[in-house]
Parts: structure tokens; sequence; C-alpha cells
């Protein structure tokens, strides 16, 4: 099951420890996560449900490419890496 | 007297108090919340001594928490959220970049109280230039439509920000239905009926920015603040982008006021509470510079309605002094005596004299976005 893991910075407003979750697209893994921690999906996801502009997601190791649907794929032994771009400064 | 003034600032929200004990600096900063974090606005509601605050983590986006405990707890609420697109439809164009304006909160800008004693009912100003209300202390919020369907609206765009946005709203009171907003760059906008209807009150405003046959449209005025006389509602005091502007009508019609020395730039406008001759502003160079003249900062005060003006001074730093108020950071408490004006470089000076003398709280806050005084 893809496992999702939260940038450190979000701590402190809200907790996301690391979970597992079942999905085939960053969509459908980022619903399952918020599904029992609805607080936090306002502090990844803008009021359209898109990626905030400064926040990143890679999945194994790269970066996705479809930030507004969120329908980049993820595997079954996936690791989704949820941080803080430095572009925010 | 007013005995507590907020600071909201780039890291943290402050809460400044008169100093226990005595001692030779009259306030004191007695508590720090949100360390850290960006804190817009902060409002205090005098009708159940709740506490309101604006953040905007660049980041993780715009949030709105309440305290019922003067700040030393705090709850997330709701933040307004935009109405999706419908199907087929598009989104409105910045008429100056070109750009689709998001139909998604960017910044919460302004934060009221309703103006009746419901306490829990709230109205917000936002970039991209919505206007909301809130029944419920900001557990849910609904968009004011009527503003934000009038074609009108598409005309706005950003001064100093992407987009437009509500920065001020005065809440009249002899009738909390009598609402005005200040908008950069969009005016300023009245309504009557509690926001069913609004109507579009900035003749006599031009503006500096714009070619000549389009300067003196109202809709694309850039009050950065405006300040209502709360004696005299239909006196208001607006600091323009490009001069200062005062209506004794009720909005219908403005005058240019340019006997503002030394300078008639700035950010910030106060209004005495019981005297409508009575206003203050912090001036700088405008409008590429954006620092104090001559490195001096100095606060501007009249009088007389605007035929003459003082330069105060006293206690304030007059040379390489570069700092500049930002337009939520002057604020004036409820008996006109006491104001207390904040700065980008994070000094914080507070007048118990209408002016006359200022004392410094500190110079080390972080950059300094609003002040606000306790209603007592």
């Amino acid at each position: 099951m893809p496992r999702v893991v939260f940038t450190p910075n979000i701590q402190r407003h809200v907790s996301c420890p690391p979970c597992e979750v079942s999905g085939e697209t960053v969509r459908e893994v980022f619903d399952g996560v918020f599904a029992t921690n609805e607080r936090a999906r306002g502090y990844v996801l803008d009021d359209r449900g898109a990626l905030r502009k400064h926040m990143s997601v890679f999945v194994d190791g790269q970066a996705i490419k479809d930030r507004s649907a969120l329908s980049d794929r993820v595997g079954p032994d996936a690791e989704v890496y949820v941080m803080q771009a430095l572009s925010g400064g | 007297m007013s005995d507590r003034i907020y600071v909201s600032t780039r890291k943290g929200l402050f809460t400044v108090e008169p100093t226990k004990g005595g001692g030779c600096n009259g306030w004191e900063i007695t508590q720090a919340c949100f360390e850290g974090d960006n804190v817009t606005l902060v409002l205090p509601d005098h009708r159940d001594g709740r506490l309101y605050a604006a953040l905007d983590h660049g980041h993780f986006g715009v949030k709105f928490h309440r305290s019922k405990d003067d700040g030393r707890t705090w709850e997330e609420g709701a933040v307004p959220v935009y109405p999706e697109l419908k199907e087929g439809e598009e989104p409105d164009i910045n008429p100056m970049s070109g750009e689709p304006i998001p139909s998604s909160l960017k910044l919460i800008w302004a934060l009221e109280t309703s103006g009746d004693q419901n306490a829990g009912h709230l109205w917000c100003g936002t970039l991209p230039g919505g206007l909301f209300k809130s029944d419920d202390g900001g557990t849910s919020w609904s968009l004011v439509r009527s503003l934000w369907d009038d074609p009108s609206r598409k005309k706005w765009f950003g001064g100093g920000m992407d987009f437009a946005g509500i920065h001020t709203i005065c809440v009249d009171p002899r009738d909390s239905r009598r609402v005005i907003l200040g908008v950069s760059c969009g005016g300023v906008w009245v309504t009557d009926d509690g926001g069913q209807t609004w109507a579009c009150r900035a003749d006599g405003m031009w503006a500096s920015y714009m070619p000549p046959e389009t300067k003196d449209d109202p809709n694309i005025q850039d009050p950065h603040r405006i300040a209502q006389c709360q004696a005299n509602p239909d006196v208001l005091w607006a600091q323009h982008h490009n001069g200062v502007f005062r209506t004794t009508d009720g909005c219908k019609s403005w005058q240019e006021i340019t006997t503002v020395k030394p300078s008639t730039f700035g950010f910030g406008v106060a209004v005495h509470p019981a005297d409508p001759d009575t206003a203050w502003f912090v001036p700088a160079i405008n409008d590429e510079k954006r620092v104090p003249v001559d490195g001096q900062v100095v606060v501007a005060r009249t009088r007389d309605g605007g035929a003459t003006f003082d330069v105060l001074r006293k206690g304030l730093p007059q040379q390489y002094a570069y700092d500049l108020t930002f337009r939520h950071a002057l604020d004036i408490d409820t008996t006109g005596d006491r104001l207390g004006f904040g700065s980008t470089t994070g000094s914080l000076w507070i007048s118990e004299d209408q002016g006359d003398s200022w004392e410094t709280v500190s110079t080390n806050l972080p950059p300094i976005y609003c002040t606000r005084f306790v209603k007592q």
C-alpha cells in the first residue's frame, strides 16, 4: 500500500503522521489521507483542490507533473513525500 | 481609554499593554502568539471579548483563528471559500495583466465586526476581491454575491498585489446595514441594505497611474485605506495612492486634500472618533521609494478638516529611519487620545496625547502589518 510522509514543517500547524493508504493516483491517495485528517487538507491543497503553489509532492523521488488534478500514478509500494517548496521562502 | 493594543506581524501576534508597576516606559509587550507565523490581521471583538486572527502561511495558505481567552489558546476556524466556476464558465480576466482572476482565496485583507450586537457576526474582505459574511464567528462564511457578481468588479485590478482586494470595511454606527468598502484598485463601494445592493462612490478621486481619459473613473481608484468618523459617519478620510481625499456627504463626493505635509503619499489613516476634522496620516515619499521623507519618521495631523497640518515628530526617529507604515498598521482608540502605529522595520510607537509625543514600545518586532486597540 502506498506510504505518505509529510514535511516536518507542517507538523506544528497540523499533525500529519506517516500513513499508508490505498490509491492509484495522488488524488486517491490524498483523499484517503484527508478522510481521517480533514484539517490537513487545507494545508496541502487550495480551495480548488489543487496542490498549493509552494508545496511539492514526490512519488518515489519524482516530482509530480499534474499539480491540479493530481492524476500522477502511484504504485502499490510507492513512497509519497509531501514537502514544502523552497520557492515559498 | 483602551488598555490593550494587538499588533500582528510577519512573525507573530503580540499583545501590548500598559506597563505594570511603573517604569520609564508606559507600554510593554506582554504576550506573543503564533511565533514565526505571518499574522496579517487581528480583530478584537468587543461584543463578546473574542479575538480573531488572519494568518497567511505562504506554503500552507490563508488561515483564520479565534480565541476566547485573549490569545492564550486558539482554535482554527474556517476560511472564506470562493465558488467553483460553473460548467463552461470562464474565469474573469485581470484587465491589467490579462491573466485569469482565480476563484480562490489569496488573502484575508479586512476583518470587521458587523456593527450590530450579534457577537459572531463578521465581515471579511479578501483578495481577489470577494466580500464575505459570517454569522458564527468564522465557523462558516458566505460570499456576498451581489458584489462579486457586479459587472463593474471585472474592471478591478491589483494595487500592490497581484489582484484587487478589499482592505477596508466601515460599518456605519447609526445603521449597521450601511457598509462602506475600500478596494485597491476598485474604488469605494457602499451598501445601505446590508449588502443586498451596492454602488460605487468614488467621484472626486483621481488616479495618477491611469491615462488622462480614465483617471477619474471611480471604479479603478486606489484608496489605500479609509477611516470613518464614528460621531459623524458621513465624514470619511481616505489615504489614496496619489493623495488624500475626504468626503463630508457620505461618499457622494470626495474632495482632494493637498495640504498634507511633508508628503501626501502613505498607507494608513486614522480619524478622531468624535471630531471629523481631526485626522492622522503617516507620510512617505511617493511612489517608487516609499520611505520616510528625509529619513525622518513623522505623523501628519490636521485639526481643521485638512486646511492645515501639523508635522509631529517628538519621540520618532529623525535620522536614517526607513520605516514604512502599512495600511492597517495605524490605529486610534475610542477616546481619540491614544494612537499606535507600527512599521515595516518592526518599530511600534504609541501616543497618549493625540500624537504630540510618541513612546517607542519596540524597535525589534517583525514587520508590522496591523495594530488594533481593544474597544472599551
